[in-house]
């Protein structure tokens, strides 16, 4: 048994903290944060020099073969920085998919394109009637010769505004059961006919709706077979949940940690001296490092040739629960001031504290609802039956 | 990373649930229950077994086990609420291993049964000593002396929860030698009680795992309306959230285990952080499952309610668990007081 994630872990958690002090500026995060489009060219172009973007993938695929380990501790260290690498994961994961199910044409045309920072994806699944049910997806494409037709709405398209394409799941047969009628393309989102709509979030981040009035696109745009989108998305939800949180939990604990040792409490005492906020912040702590080692043994499954199903919602559901809760405990300890906004000198925190406590809201619903992860966790861990 | 077990650890905890679930079992935890809390039978199969050497270091007779085998094994005993005090025999066996002091064979072998009293005595008294019913010999710290003493345990335990051999121990009555003082006792009893938490907390991820494993039978057999209970969402995803802290609590337990074998300076605060972990989960996993065995689990007849108690009785043998947080709190940020800045690189969680 060994806790220690990877020899070359360690080393690579250092350079990428380097690498962080020289790229990731002030600017960056600010703008980041102001316009809540979580994704920076200049940023994004600069991990992609380093080889970043797909470092996880062989060499020959134009990777750098890193273990799991080692892009956990990648992950670790950009959330720990508030790097804005939306942009970076969503394309990552389509890119890896391809690799998976693209055509050679495909593989050729956006796969280099992809890793070296040139172009962005967004993910085109949900509908304003469908999110966990993904399969009731109602956009429809049909076929005009060599060519598909598309209409529909697309809701949470992150970063349509700076990505080159949808990543889509459209329904192609009306005929069947509804997972048996779909099919993924990948659209350009500067096809006629598609209009895009920013929507503003809680979190503050800007996501999108998106329209899709008479889309014309060849049918080389299409991924997989036709009706084979489920197949095709159930290969990129794979990819989707990676082991390793994305840091968020322990960036909170850490500012609020900050936060208590700086800040004055009854008397002449400090805040980190009151019984009452280290109970709080210990639990917290030992919270951030039971989802850690959740998020590690999905990592570790994964390497071991297995499919994590069951570690990875096991790991999601934990860490999104409990954040949520830790983010409205914490922002709590820091009594009246705990509403002041980032850019107040006197918020505590800097702000994000009470930044984490918007943003977490979604952490239960996104990448899989925790009654999905529930359900996956009940049926496939426990062997408990459907429900009717 | 690497989360297995090796060969020799599965064939450990093989061997320990083979022998519990031929010797072991709902029926001899009922019938201990009624003597003492304690099964000689059971006691004498676990000594055959080699378990309470675990902790001996080789030199001395034993088999030098590891921190993470022995909370692999504390896993197990929880999992069966098995009435026999090896925790206790570990914990005790190991702090005087610590302490420099010779153990004699019968001590390493647990033909003669060691304990160790979890809080300072009071005027010389160490109340309801775990194993204080059924061990000749206790360890406790009396004023700032850490000492050993045989004596005749009380006939019969204190009457309590779990239904455990507790009892109270005079530890200025029978032989008795002092191992340390001062600065050096007080580091040995908090030696113990890191140990025991460590052990403690794998019996009680054991418990809650156990718990689990019965509600989720249950409501796979049980019909209400037609269906199975377990059918029911309301009923699913609370086990769900059950089996998920359960597993979190035994990565961070075996984490614990191993942070120890490595001799590594987070082992204390890892080591806390999984008993009181532990505690909790324990307390919500047998409040769960007895409450979705309905009416049958609130009957003492079914078995839930043995593990419904013993989760909270072998927690409060240390006191309330969320003290612990402050314990936590001291190692991460420094006694109160003294505002420890780390410079604020991050210390891991």
């Amino acid at each position: 048994m060994d806790f220690r994630l990877s020899p070359q872990s360690d080393a690579f958690r250092v350079e990428v903290r380097e690498f962080l002090a020289e790229h990731l500026t002030t600017e960056i995060v600010e703008r980041a944060h102001e316009t809540g489009t979580v994704h920076d060219w200049t940023f994004h172009r600069a991990l992609a020099a380093k080889g970043w973007l797909a470092a996880s993938w062989p060499e020959e695929l134009g990777g750098q073969g890193r273990d799991p380990y080692e892009m956990i501790a990648m992950r670790e260290e950009l959330a720990l920085a508030h790097a804005p690498v939306d942009g970076m994961a969503i394309t990552n994961m389509i890119a890896t998919t391809l690799l998976h199910v693209g055509s050679d044409e495909q593989k050729a045309r956006y796969i280099p394109a992809a890793i070296k920072g040139e172009l962005l994806f967004s993910l085109g699944y949900s509908e304003p009637d469908s999110g966990s049910d993904v399969a009731a997806a109602k956009t429809k494409a049909v076929r005009d010769g060599d060519e598909w037709v598309i209409n529909g709405q697309k809701m949470f398209t992150t970063l349509a505004q700076e990505a080159s394409y949808v990543f889509l799941l459209a329904r192609t047969d009306t005929n069947v059961a509804k997972h048996k009628g779909l099919t993924i393309f990948i659209v350009p989102l500067d096809t006629p006919g598609i209009e895009i709509q920013p929507v503003h979030t809680l979190g503050g981040e800007r996501i999108n709706i998106t329209f899709y009035t008479d889309v014309r696109i060849p049918d080389s745009a299409r991924v997989g077979a036709v009706n084979g989108g489920w197949q095709v998305m159930t290969v990129a939800l794979t990819f989707e949940r990676g082991g390793g949180g994305k840091g968020q939990f322990d960036n909170v604990l850490h500012h609020a940690e900050e936060w208590a040792r700086t800040t004055a409490g009854a008397g002449a005492a400090m805040m980190i001296d009151d019984p009452l906020i280290r109970e709080r912040l210990a639990r917290v702590a030992a919270q951030t490092r039971i989802a850690r080692l959740l998020g590690y043994r999905t990592a570790w499954t994964g390497a071991q040739g297995r499919l994590p199903g069951v570690e990875g919602s096991m790991h999601k559901l934990y860490s999104a629960e409990r954040f949520v809760e830790a983010c409205s405990d914490l922002l709590d300890m820091t009594g009246p001031a705990g509403v002041r906004k980032h850019g107040d000198p006197l918020a505590p925190g800097q702000g994000w504290i009470e930044h984490a406590h918007r943003h977490a809201a979604v952490t239960t619903i996104y990448g899989g609802t925790s009654e999905i992860q529930r359900e996956i966790i009940a049926q496939r861990g426990l062997g408990l039956p459907r429900a009717r | 990373m690497d989360l297995a077990l090796d060969d020799t650890q599965e064939q450990l905890v093989a061997t320990l649930r083979a022998f519990l679930a031929r010797h072991g079992g709902p029926e001899v935890v009922r019938a201990a229950e009624d003597s003492g809390g304690f099964d000689i039978t059971l006691w004498d199969g676990i000594v055959e077994l080699g378990l309470p050497s675990l902790a001996v270091p080789v030199v001395a007779g034993g088999s030098g086990a590891s921190a993470v085998d022995q909370v692999l094994i504390s896993e197990q005993i929880g999992a069966g609420i098995t009435p026999v005090p090896l925790i206790e025999h570990l914990t005790a066996t190991a702090v005087l291993g610590e302490s420099g002091a010779d153990i004699a064979p019968s001590l390493a072998s647990g033909t003669e049964i060691l304990t160790f009293a979890l809080h300072p005595s009071q005027q010389g008294l160490a109340r309801l000593v775990p194993a204080g019913s059924t061990a000749n010999t206790v360890i406790g710290l009396d004023d700032d002396e850490l000492v050993m003493v045989t004596s005749a345990p009380p006939v019969g335990p204190v009457p309590n929860l779990g239904g455990g051999p507790l009892a109270d121990r005079d530890l200025r009555s029978g032989e008795r030698i002092t191992l340390a003082k001062s600065v050096q006792a007080a580091h040995l009893y908090k030696y113990g009680v890191a140990r025991w938490q460590l052990l403690i907390g794998g019996a009680l991820v054991g418990i809650a795992s156990a718990a689990l494993d019965q509600a989720v039978a249950y409501v796979k057999e049980r019909q209400q309306f037609d269906v199975p209970l377990g059918s029911f969402q309301a009923v699913a995803h609370r086990l769900a959230d059950v089996a998920t802290e359960i597993e979190g609590c035994r990565l961070l337990g075996r984490e614990a285990a191993w942070l120890t074998d490595e001799g590594d300076l987070e082992a204390a605060e890892v080591t806390a952080m999984s008993y009181v972990a532990a505690a909790e989960t324990a307390q919500r996993a047998v409040a769960w499952s007895l409450h979705f065995h309905g009416g049958y689990g609130f009957m003492l007849e079914y078995d839930i309610q043995l593990y419904f108690r013993r989760a909270k009785a072998w927690t409060l043998a240390l006191g309330d668990p969320r003290r612990t947080y402050q314990m936590i709190a001291d190692i991460r940020y420094g006694q109160v007081g003294t505002t420890t800045a780390n410079g604020g690189a991050w210390t891991s969680a």
